[in-house]
């Protein structure tokens, strides 16, 4: 009773912290830190925009426990929904968004249920080939653009169109809607039932199955799940760039960037997408812009570095580093009482 | 008759680069358990190594060859000392991780030095020539590779099988903790395999440039296949990855002739998907 007031106690701090930072992004744009140049709402938006795929890939990566190298392809179909639709059928994106969410979260389904059964290495391999696989189908599917992708003519801009010309403003809060979508669903997840067989699975399969966890079930659901969200990121991506073409959204670089982000903020963690994606993101847009002149490839050079320390000396990530750093203040502060 | 033997010829020659390149992961996939990410690029970067000493002293490919070979042998020693030795015992993805992020490193660092510009060696020893053989043109660039790949996969197949050290080897994969109590120093032992698997690469990477332009990507697609190639075969199967990368190649042959050159990729995953669905530890897994 008394560590279920405690656990409850702390989870509303943790809570009022999670309002605090909402807040906290949702004034940003009022700043004139914010207004004053198009590169840093820019940065702003990736943030954002990342944190959100890879908290989508957290939940199954991160909380069940299986590591899919292939949500390249189900962002790419999100993508692709919203543009066939602006593109093609010359509608507003809104239904778009929604049917390629939805194709994702069935394709994706339909794939890992055979793909399930494999293990490890075996499973990782398969996840790559499905994204060349996809990557090469799409590059010479002419009906959604083939090799030269879907351009964005002049719509009107506003709500209505999830279009803006002028601005980045409702960019901006048009992301960070999707950011709390998506890590509100992750929070609620993790008090959930759902969550715990989640945890459930990633820490034993067979201990799970034993006391009763449908575990193929668990894992659909979260590759589901996963696959829609990530999916919604996509129809982002693609609404935010005005373009879409299969290299940028389906390919290996960008299942790695939802894998990476993850594990460097902190894999299974709640704000570990997001940390990774505050540090990566700004690391790799400021590089870029500054360093371009040396040659390209800097902001690659430092993110190959950073991967293989974190693997090697902190594999729980930064979400470790700030847990080891509070728990030595939290001890000197004992000691010092 | 003579379009559908010429395809399977070149299909097979192809496959036995590929099993040149896999035959290296094969081996640290089989004893360490370990898929090293950073493969494809062990390949570029020998390729370089041929490519500036061919531009620059004009020593052929074939004698580069060794060159890339020692150089990747050092390479990979050095990646299992610093990075790989870290990560055993920790999960199963970590080493594959870190290693995905070396190679992010070792790309980045050959575009940002070497431009992503193709390059070409000109007037190499082999490069351009052919012979015909009962209606058959065969290039020689790529015929010797495959004869080396034979050679060389025969060597480690021999060395793994039948020497003392093969032995050791063969005892650190099955049990680490047992090998070690037999007084074996695993430790040695992987940093040798490792060593061993790079410049299986390291030599395919140094011969290349006679027909095959080096660019910072080439490892990319190379990686992906050797995975496949490795994984079709079989845990850390030598026999395996060859039947596999034989069976690979004929594959992206005729997918890319009777079909069309973009679903050649699309046929060699496909196959790897089918394969593993119906053997999920692959041809000679078990």
């Amino acid at each position: 009773m008394v560590t279920a007031m405690i656990l409850a106690g702390k989870s509303k701090k943790k809570d009022l912290f999670w309002l605090g930072l909402l807040a906290l992004f949702a004034v940003v744009p009022l700043t004139p830190w914010f207004t004053r140049s198009t590169f840093t709402q820019h940065v702003m938006i990736q943030v954002l925009l990342y944190a959100s795929m890879a908290q989508a890939w957290n939940i199954l990566g991160g909380y069940c426990g299986q590591v899919s190298f292939g949500h390249s392809v189900f962002f790419g179909i999100g993508a692709y929904g919203t543009a066939m639709a602006v593109v093609k059928f010359g509608l507003i994106p809104w239904p778009g968004i929604l049917a390629g969410a939805l194709i994702a979260a069935v394709v994706a389904v339909a794939i890992s249920y055979p793909c399930f059964k494999l293990k490890g290495h075996y499973f990782a391999i398969a996840t790559f080939a499905i994204v060349e696989i996809f990557n090469r189908l799409f590059m010479v599917w002419y009906w959604v653009g083939g090799a030269l992708g879907l351009d964005y003519g002049f719509t009107q801009p506003g709500w209505k169109n999830f279009v803006w010309y002028q601005t980045k403003d409702c960019c901006f809060y048009g992301v960070l809607l999707l950011f709390i979508l998506v890590f509100g669903i992750v929070r609620w997840i993790e008090k959930h039932r759902f969550g715990f067989y989640l945890r459930a699975v990633r820490e034993g399969q067979d201990t799970a199955e034993s006391l009763g966890v449908n575990s193929t079930r668990v894992k659909l659901s979260a590759m589901a799940l996963s696959a829609f969200l990530a999916a919604l990121c996509g129809a982002f991506f693609a609404q935010y760039n005005y373009r879409v073409d299969p290299p940028m959204v389906m390919s290996l670089d960008m299942s790695m960037k939802f894998v990476l982000i993850t594990i460097l903020g902190g894999l299974g963690t709640f704000y570990g997408p997001l940390l990774g994606a505050a540090l990566l993101i700004p690391l790799q847009e400021y590089t870029r812009a500054y360093l371009g002149g040396i040659g390209g490839g800097v902001d690659l050079i430092i993110f190959g570095l950073l991967i293989i320390i974190v693997v090697v000396y902190q594999p729980k990530g930064i979400m470790g580093i700030l847990d080891r750093a509070f728990a030595r203040i939290k001890r000197s502060r004992e000691g010092r009482e | 008759m003579a379009t559908f033997l010429q395809v399977a010829f070149d299909g097979l020659l192809n496959g036995l680069l590929y099993a040149l390149v896999a035959a290296g992961l094969s081996l640290i996939w089989g004893v360490m358990d370990v898929i090293n990410f950073a493969h494809g690029e062990f390949l570029m970067v020998a390729m370089y190594l041929s490519y500036w000493l061919g531009f620059i002293w004009k020593i052929d490919p074939l004698v580069s060859s060794i060159a890339g070979g020692a150089f990747v042998f050092i390479l990979g020693a050095l990646t299992y000392k610093l990075v790989i030795s870290r990560t055993i015992g920790k999960s199963a993805m970590s080493a594959l991780l870190a290693t995905f992020g070396l190679s992010m490193l070792l790309k980045n660092v050959c575009l940002n030095r070497f431009s992503p510009n193709f390059r070409i060696l000109q007037h190499t020893l082999l490069g351009g020539k052919t012979f015909a053989l009962a209606g058959i043109i065969i290039p020689v660039p790529q015929l010797v590779i495959s004869l080396v790949a034979v050679a060389l996969l025969f060597l480690v197949y021999l060395l793994v099988k039948k020497t003392r050290l093969g032995w050791a080897i063969q005892a650190t994969a099955m049990d680490k903790e047992a090998a070690e109590l037999m007084g074996i120093n695993t430790e040695w032992i992987y940093l040798l395999v490792f060593g061993l698997g790079g410049a299986c690469v390291g030599i395919a990477g140094g011969l290349l440039p006679s027909y095959l332009a080096v660019h910072p990507e080439v490892g990319a697609l190379f990686s992906l296949i050797a995975f496949v190639c490795v994984a079709m075969g079989g845990f850390g199967s030598i026999p395996g990855a060859l039947l596999a990368s034989l069976l690979i190649g004929l594959v992206e042959a005729f997918a890319g002739f009777y079909i069309a050159p973009v679903f050649k990729y699309v046929a060699v995953f496909g196959l790897y998907l089918v394969v593993v669905m119906v053997r999920p530890r692959g041809l000679f897994g078990w």
